[in-house]
């Protein structure tokens, strides 16, 4: 049973923890580059950005798994990286598009946030674009955190999406939320608690180490 | 890129006909300047006369809507890319410094790091001096005063040793002790140093004390433009006569 329960704890980490770097590594660079530059369409890039942020995860779900399923688009495609359905590689693939959008919507508006002056003022030092980029998104530090850790809250309380993809598989694709419904259903109330419990403290934990990383931040 | 055949000696920059527009509506319209090596030339004149845009465009921040605008006989306009290498020659002071969230050491070395040039210490912490500032260096620089921060600002663009230092009303709204010591350096930047000085100023006082040429701008347009002792003494645009005597000009 507890080594039951670490498996899946262990999962839920593992799926979410990758789905948020590929989040990160996608909706920061996103993030800067739609709140540094003007360009035209970029109104209809960010409307497209919102809508990301609030599309129902199981509408999401939904689309991964007609995307992977054998008849899909990607699902009859030979190459390794386009994971099969039913694996944590398409539940790590529906949990990116959650949150990426989310990384990237904040991300942009923590950097629209610095004063412009700031950016001219670091460009008149001499300041190349990348170099403006980087630093823009050092002194829009908290809002970029702010950007990953809802990202994280995103995914990792989220259930309609790896349900739909990964099948809740028992030792291969069951993660938290998903065993709490499935417990839920089978009247364990007491099981489906506890590990409600456990995601808690798991998100908890999470958010705090973030804090902790962003150092002092958050105090000045 | 464009090498002006007219690339004159001692000349820094040269601007001929050049126009800028925001959304249609023109903001500045310059038919000829020319800034000379060495020198200190101020620009005075009223809110909303075009100095500040003036100064982004020397600053390379933007480019002309039109007309030329060239440094060293090269051409930048029409939207070309001004190579890095030109523009790290110049630097600039804002009227309100915008410091990094990081100590006052480390906002000095920031353009030495953006450079790659990470050995440079005795040089920041003789920028450091030279502002008066050596004793907070560890401190963080959005503790400062406004006084303090723009002395930080002028300490971070001199430890770049820039060829030309703009600074866009470095003074305004800062004490007069402050006031003196950012003139000071300032003045000597180009006496010891002869780095070309472009000041912008409300206060014709400052272009008095510290200027061999200055121009007056209104409405976007560079009225008048003279040695600082003529200007002063008799100006020939009878606007420029009236802002000099404290006249309200707009």
């Amino acid at each position: 049973m507890l080594s039951s329960l670490v498996e899946i704890v262990i999962l839920s980490l593992q799926v979410s923890g990758i789905a948020l770097l590929f989040s990160t590594l996608i909706g920061i660079p996103l993030g800067a580059i739609m709140g540094l530059n003007r360009f035209t369409g970029r109104k209809v890039v960010i409307a497209l950005l919102y809508t990301g942020m609030g599309f129902p995860p199981v509408v999401i779900g939904l689309l991964v798994y007609l995307l992977l399923s054998r008849s899909g688009p990607l699902g009859a495609l030979p190459w390794p990286w386009v994971p099969n359905l039913f694996t944590p590689g398409a539940m790590i693939l529906a949990q990116t598009i959650i949150a990426f959008p989310l990384v990237a919507g904040f991300t942009m508006a923590a950097v629209m946030g610095v004063d412009p002056q700031l950016r001219q003022q670091v460009i008149s030092l001499g300041a190349t674009a990348r170099q403006t980029a980087a630093v823009v998104l050092v002194e829009a530090r908290v809002g970029v955190m702010v950007s990953i850790i809802a990202g994280f809250g995103g995914i990792i309380s989220e259930v309609g999406a790896v349900m739909l993809v990964g099948g809740n598989i028992e030792g291969s694709t069951r993660v938290l939320t998903t065993a709490i419904v499935l417990e839920t259903r089978k009247g364990n109330f007491d099981l489906a608690l506890a590990l409600g419990g456990v995601l808690l403290a798991l998100s908890f934990i999470a958010n705090l180490s973030m804090l902790r990383l962003q150092g002092k931040a958050f105090d000045e | 890129m464009t090498h002006l055949a007219a690339g004159l000696p001692g000349i820094v920059y040269h601007l001929q006909d050049v126009v800028k527009s925001y959304n249609g509506r023109r903001v500045l319209a310059i038919d000829s300047l020319e800034i000379r090596q060495g020198e200190v030339f101020a620009l005075v004149g009223p809110s909303g006369a075009g100095k500040s845009t003036l100064l982004r465009l020397l600053n390379f921040l933007e480019s002309p809507s039109s007309g030329s605008l060239a440094f060293h006989g090269q051409e930048f306009s029409n939207g070309l890319e001004t190579p890095l290498e030109m523009r790290r020659r110049v630097t600039m002071v804002f009227q309100r410094p915008m410091l990094l969230n990081r100590s006052v050491w480390e906002n000095v070395a920031f353009g030495l790091k953006l450079r790659g040039q990470r050995q440079r210490d005795v040089d920041i912490q003789a920028a450091l001096d030279q502002v008066g500032l050596s004793s907070l260096a560890r401190q963080r620089a959005r503790t400062l005063s406004g006084g303090e921060a723009q002395r930080v600002a002028l300490a971070r663009a001199l430890v770049l040793r820039p060829e030309v230092l703009l600074m866009d009303e470095p003074t305004a709204n800062l004490d007069p002790h402050n006031i003196g010591i950012i003139e000071e350096i300032a003045a000597r930047l180009n006496r010891e140093q002869g780095v070309t000085l472009v000041l912008v100023t409300h206060n014709i006082f400052q272009a008095r004390r510290l200027a061999a040429r200055v121009g007056f701008m209104l409405d976007g347009k560079l009225i008048e433009t003279a040695a600082a002792d003529k200007f002063f003494e008799s100006p020939e645009d009878a606007r420029t006569a009236a802002f000099v005597k404290g006249d309200m000009v707009y």
